[in-house]
């Protein structure tokens, strides 16, 4: 696999709004998380969206963010958390 | 039930009689830009002779007829049989194999409900759902409401679906957005011990495989 994180890296989501097909939701840009897991290589969605190959292949992470942390005045206990399938390009380290 | 229609018993509120009111046609409605498009596309397809009507009906019977079940089989395996479990949580696509499930491309994602952790299943940006594994989503699933409210205030939702999680447990949202799609493993019920896989898969329903309920014996 190519990615640059492991698991247990802290990352964060790069905080911007580009237009199209973006698979990264909005509530979880700008967010710092922590790699649960590597998942893989895939065609990158996003431009298969539009008909292009989608390669090269970008590699696809889970990140664990703390509920708390992604939402002002969470309802909940501080371990919540909310697990999100984030690919590399959206990423940097943190 | 339409011998009975006017005379059953209700206990909800009525502001339409049903004797007048039917359910709208799904015609009724005008056609949106992207249902134009589809249809545009798909007659061209069939002019052309890429695709038959009997292979368009074909391929919607075999989406429309896939059914939970197999899930309920998948998770009873996984209660009676812990190295099955754990070749499920490792491997979720090549243990679902061994039972005969095909997942096909989507990386199939298993978590395991335990005395800590409730896990849940959402799709915030469209209706991502394990298809092969539990057929056709609910339509809750794939509403702005649920998809929208269980990221934010998860232990509210669950608490309307009857599901209460106390706060010594740890509430894991999974938010499946493209290439993965998510399994629970629901916690086995006190009670079942030296049930059958038959027994356990009955118990195993499509929401506790999604982590918005659990099973009970």
């Amino acid at each position: 696999m190519n990615g640059n994180f492991a698991p247990g890296d802290t990352v964060q989501v790069i905080s911007t709004h580009p237009p199209g097909h973006r698979r990264t939701p909005y509530y979880i840009r700008g967010k710092t998380g922590e790699i649960e897991r590597v998942c893989g290589d895939f065609a990158n969605p996003e431009e298969l969206a539009y008909g292009f190959d989608g390669l090269p292949k970008k590699t696809l992470y889970r990140v664990r963010f703390k509920q708390t942390h992604v939402w002002n005045n969470y309802a909940g206990p501080e371990s919540d958390t909310v697990d999100v399938d984030i690919y590399e390009h959206w990423l940097l380290p943190a | 039930m339409a011998e009975e229609r006017g005379t059953h018993d209700h206990d909800h509120d009525h502001d339409h009689n049903h004797d007048l009111t039917f359910q709208p046609n799904i015609e009724d409605t005008e056609a949106g830009r992207y249902e134009l498009m589809t249809y545009a596309i798909r007659e061209l397809l069939m002019e052309k002779g890429h695709l038959t009507p009997d292979e368009l009906r074909a391929a919607q019977e075999k989406v429309e007829s896939l059914q939970k079940s197999d899930g309920a089989k998948v998770i009873a395996k996984a209660w009676s049989d812990a190295d099955f479990k754990q070749r499920l949580l490792d491997d979720g696509n090549a243990a679902l194999l061994e039972v005969g499930v095909d997942a096909g491309a989507a990386k199939m994602t298993v978590v395991e409900n335990t005395d800590d952790v409730q896990n849940v299943v959402v799709c915030t940006l469209c209706s991502c759902y394990p298809r092969a594994v539990l057929g056709m989503p609910p339509d809750w699933y794939r509403s702005k409401s649920y998809r929208s409210r269980v990221v934010i205030e998860p232990r509210q939702v669950l608490s309307e679906f009857g599901t209460d999680v106390p706060d010594d447990m740890t509430v894991r949202v999974h938010d499946s957005l493209a290439d993965l799609r998510y399994l629970v493993i629901p916690r086995r019920p006190e009670g079942t011990d030296g049930w059958s896989e038959d027994q356990l898969a009955a118990i195993v329903t499509r929401d506790t495989m999604v982590g918005v309920a659990n099973p009970t014996a």
